[in-house]
């Protein structure tokens, strides 16, 4: 094997790594805080892909009617808890978070969708677009079940990733999607080896990304807060962090993260409304070697899926999923051995 | 007269069809502290958790006038109503002094007045100061102990509820904690304190409680209390002679 395709290799398992590590942070963030295995990330990956390919095809997204219904409901949903707590003085709250902020981006999804608009304009409104989808999805699915235990999450969690993925197909239809890329052009590393720009571009994010969240949860109050929610749920309570809140920013965070994944590599790949599902799997083998609960951990077994992922590939290829679930294994038996239980009982909680 | 600061009238926490605490008159003036005493399992805890917010309960409950049952347990914390867990509930795998940060969530955005919370609770716990950047899962048990008083403190608590601040700690350090409990008092904390520790919490309250399988059994000035015979023979270990 020459030295150039080793570097060719490198860089796209590099690249992949890079996504991986996204949705992996995406994982291990929204597990710690609230317990849940997050499959629908993929799909709301997937879905930024496909809402960016309709806004560059100048046709209106499925995603501005999934994101209106849904926040309808959650409205209702909340709305109706509400009523039924007698905390009626929280309406209006619910309704600008639940409502009124969701919709702003469907308004502008639906303004922009058949204009000539700058590139970014349409990154941007997907974004938003997207951003909302994991909070929603929140709110409807899985908080009413939030005191469950880790294993009926998880069950919702898939029945949550089918739902949404079959709504997809309506929304989006059967087609594949490319988008054009954000950046064009390659860069030389030697006459025979060239990086697409796309790619650099991966990485520069994901290495950026990961200095944000580094500062995030080591700084910033609302970082600390979700740290502690993980942490210790009844001593995050006991300081007057409210679960369901700092869920509500997981998940943001999340789909945010999601989103982003998203849009880099729909130049790269074709998406589907159902590609998601693959992606989020492969993602969730970075957090399980992480153990769900470390970043820096996620990051590096992220990046190593990635570049396990393009040498199996290039080597063989039949065999490249095998390969890459099997990583799980040994991972799984070592922290079997090593991981050992918290001494702190939680009081259980019913309501 | 002080106010009434907290009253629990008739309080019940059923864990399923087991009523595991039931029918408990309480009353808490500003500036007391109350203990509640009581063998293991007598379910004291539990109580303390209902009161929190933790565990539902039944029956009427209110604090500073408002109706205690409908507020959440950050609501509570919000209106300076805070629980120091027996098992500490700290966040382990965080610093010393984010814990202390984490204490004053509630009131995050005022700087001066974190600043000013963080500064007392060094200058009361100066071990804390030394042990800042250490974890707080790193810490030995009485620093544990003072580290989960110090984060509830550091939202200025109008309530503070104690549960078992001596459990686990070498009997010298007992008296330390204890006498801490009493100097809050005199900062203007009041305090519901539950302790297995009869003795001990007996010598700072005001007023006890005896609680016996789920119910108040007997009451009274702490002072009388630790003379009662009934409780002399039970919970301070003097045997009938």
């Amino acid at each position: 094997m020459s030295l150039d395709i080793i570097l060719i290799l490198l860089v796209d398992g590099l690249s992949t790594g890079a996504i991986y590590l996204l949705a992996g942070l995406g994982f291990v963030l929204v597990f710690s805080v609230t317990r849940v295995i997050f499959i629908p990330s993929g799909d709301i990956a997937a879905f930024a892909a496909l809402t960016l390919a309709a806004f560059q095809g100048r046709t209106v997204p499925g995603s501005i009617w999934l994101v209106a219904a849904m926040a309808g409901l959650a409205c209702l949903a909340e709305c109706s808890t509400l009523l039924r707590n007698g905390a009626t003085r929280r309406i209006p709250r619910a309704l600008l978070l639940y409502g009124v902020l969701p919709l702003i981006p469907c308004g502008i999804g639906l303004a922009i969708a058949r204009q000539d608009v700058p590139e970014v304009l349409r990154i941007l409104t997907t974004m938003a677009l997207i951003l909302p989808m994991g909070v929603l999805i929140d709110r409807l699915m899985l908080r009413p079940l939030a005191a469950s235990s880790t294993l009926i999450l998880f069950i919702v969690a898939i029945a949550a990733h089918y739902l949404i993925a079959g709504i997809g197909l309506i929304a989006f239809g059967p087609e594949g999607v490319r988008t054009t890329p954000i950046l064009d052009g390659i860069i030389s590393l030697s006459d025979s080896v060239v990086i697409p720009a796309q790619q650099l571009l991966m990485m520069i994010v994901a290495l950026l990304l990961s200095l944000v969240f580094y500062l995030f949860f080591g700084r910033s109050m609302t970082g600390k807060a979700l740290r502690a929610t993980a942490s210790n749920r009844v001593g995050a309570r006991l300081v007057g962090i409210r679960p369901e809140r700092a869920a509500t920013m997981a998940y943001l965070i999340a789909s945010g993260l999601a989103a982003i994944v998203g849009i880099l590599i729909a130049p790269v790949t074709t998406m589907y409304y159902d590609s998601g599902f693959m992606i989020g799997l492969k993602a969730s083998v970075g957090a399980i070697i992480g153990g769900m609960a470390s970043y820096p951990i996620t990051a590096i077994g992220s990046v190593f899926v990635g570049v396990l992922e393009s040498w199996a590939s290039f080597l063989a290829s039949d065999y490249k999923e095998i390969i890459i679930f099997s990583a799980v294994i040994p991972v799984l038996i070592w922290r079997s051995f090593s991981v050992h239980r918290d001494g702190d009982e939680e009081i259980e909680e019913f309501a | 007269m002080s106010s009434v600061l907290l009253e629990l009238n008739d309080l019940r926490v059923s864990y399923g069809k087991v009523e595991a605490v039931r029918g408990i008159h309480l009353r808490l003036e500003e500036g007391q502290i109350i203990t509640v005493i009581g063998a293991n399992g007598a379910g004291k805890t539990t109580l303390l958790s209902a009161a929190a917010g933790l565990l539902p309960s039944g029956g009427r409950a209110s604090y500073r006038g408002q109706d205690l049952l409908r507020m959440t347990v950050e609501d509570r914390v919000e209106q300076g109503f805070c629980l120091v867990p027996e098992q500490r509930a700290l966040f382990g795998d965080m610093p010393v002094i984010d814990n202390l940060l984490l204490g004053a969530f509630v009131r995050r955005r005022d700087k001066a007045f974190v600043r000013k919370s963080l500064d007392s609770v060094f200058e009361q716990f100066p071990r804390l100061a030394e042990r800042q950047t250490q974890l707080a899962q790193t810490l030995s048990g009485g620093e544990r102990q003072m580290l989960a008083i110090g984060r509830a403190l550091m939202a200025q608590p109008r309530l503070l509820l104690l549960d078992e601040p001596s459990l686990g700690l070498a009997p010298t350090i007992v008296r330390d904690v204890l006498m801490r409990v009493r100097a809050l008092r005199d900062q203007g904390v009041s305090i519901l304190l539950v302790e297995q520790n009869a003795r001990a919490a007996l010598d700072v309250a005001d007023y006890a409680y005896v609680m016996d399988t789920g119910e108040f059994v007997l009451e009274g000035p702490a002072s009388g209390m630790a003379a009662d015979p009934r409780v002399v023979a039970t919970y301070l270990g003097g045997g009938v002679e």
